[in-house]
């Protein structure tokens, strides 16, 4: 086996020596530093990108919170506002109604005075209307007048009889 | 003798000087091992430094390539010896590239495997364990000594499991060493001697009996490209292993 010939031993670990010193060298002072910095912008990159969209999605969710808040706010003004109107009309109607309740109240009674006072007024004159032509029927028929008063009582008496 | 080994399944890993260098009679010559290493140390920081000059946010093929070398031992770190594990990332990254680019580079036709030869596998062995090992005394102290001592373990049992404990520690760097050796070796002697089949088969059967050994040798080489990776692979994950070892000790 020319592995074991001890003639090379030496050069053999000498040159591994010096190409494995300066590989070791190269590659930690300069190779590996680049690759490690290549390795970590990526990182950061990802990193930062990440957080931006973790930033972005928050504000996206705040403003669709706002939108909502306003939406639900507008909902219930308005809501609100109807049952304002609601409630301003249906005092408004009950007022009016009341009023024109109590207007025709008061015409009604208005109406059943002028009924009333007209009634007694004619009641008042049936009894001279009567009287007036019982004294001319029985002119007619007699020939001359009766006594006013006798006529007078009569008339009442039917009256009376009659109202019974 | 030379002749003989130009045939032989063994003949790959013979090593050829190509200058010679000696540093006050010491043979340090570079050879083709040294030249495979070279290029292995080249093609590393090409592959890195090439692959990531764009600096581009969405990585491209080769991008991610470096990339996913650099997540893919930092997530064997994480995983077996944790955050503490990360301060010693740049050794770990080194060990598992130069020995994946050892072992794949061998795979190339009239390459030298330099992750084949004990004598590189047992130094980064080795040089791993002196690592762990003073990671751990640094970091524990005397106190890195309790990790020979089983816990739960009656005081009678102890002369008998503390040599036990320390032989199983210190065998650590040679399973570490000849794991990695032997399975580069016997990976590529095999694909030789198939290779000498396809030949001297398909000389003595006007080709015929080369379509086995070849078609043998397609299948062994996507298997060698998976020994490439999962040695390279085995070898980083025991020494982080070992880390967790030093650093958290029980």
């Amino acid at each position: 086996m020319p592995q074991l010939n001890p003639d090379f031993f030496l050069t053999q670990i000498v040159w591994l020596t010096i190409s494995f010193t300066v590989l070791y060298l190269i590659l930690w002072r300069v190779a590996l530093p680049r690759v490690a910095e290549v390795l970590e912008t990526r990182q950061d990159k990802i990193d930062d990108d990440l957080e931006k969209a973790a930033r972005l999605k928050a504000e996206a969710e705040a403003a669709l919170a706002t939108y909502e808040k306003t939406l639900s706010d507008a909902r219930s003004e308005a809501q609100s506002a109807l049952r304002q109107a609601v409630a301003e009309l249906t005092n408004e109607a009950a007022k009016r109604n009341a009023e024109l309740t109590e207007r025709l109240n008061r015409e009604i009674k208005a109406g059943e005075d002028r009924i009333a006072a007209a009634k007694k007024q004619a009641v008042s004159s049936i009894a001279s209307i009567a009287a007036d032509a019982a004294t001319r029927a029985t002119e007619r028929l007699v020939g001359r007048a009766p006594d006013a008063k006798a006529v007078e009582t009569a008339v009442a008496a039917s009256l009376k009889s009659e109202e019974k | 003798m030379a002749e003989d080994h130009g045939h032989s399944p063994l003949h790959q890993f013979e090593i050829a000087k190509i200058i010679d260098v000696r540093i006050g009679g010491a043979d340090v010559s570079f050879t083709n091992s040294s030249v495979v290493m070279t290029i292995a140390v080249i093609a590393i920081i090409a592959f890195l430094t090439l692959g990531m000059r764009r600096r581009a946010l969405v990585p491209g093929r080769w991008q991610s390539l470096a990339e996913l070398s650099y997540e893919f031992v930092g997530n064997m770190i994480r995983d077996n010896v944790g955050k503490e594990g990360l301060k010693y990332f740049p050794l770990i990254f080194t060990l598992f590239m130069f020995v994946l680019f050892g072992n794949l580079l061998g795979l190339v036709p009239y390459s030298f495997t330099y992750t084949s030869h004990i004598a590189v596998t047992a130094a980064l062995a080795l040089f791993v364990i002196t690592v762990v090992t003073g990671i751990g005394i640094a970091m524990h102290g005397l106190h890195f000594f309790s990790f020979f001592v089983p816990k739960g373990v009656p005081a009678v049992m102890l002369p008998l499991m503390v040599p036990i404990e320390i032989i199983s520690y210190l065998s650590r760097p040679v399973s570490l060493a000849i794991r990695l050796f032997a399975n580069m070796m016997a990976g590529h002697t095999m694909m030789k001697v198939f290779a000498g089949f396809v030949i001297t088969l398909g000389a003595a059967t006007f080709g015929v009996g080369a379509i086995a050994p070849l078609a043998m040798n397609v299948a062994l080489t996507g298997f060698e490209l998976l020994v490439a990776f999962l040695q390279a692979y085995v070898f980083t994950v025991l020494t982080c292993l070992y880390l967790n070892d030093a650093i958290h000790l029980h």
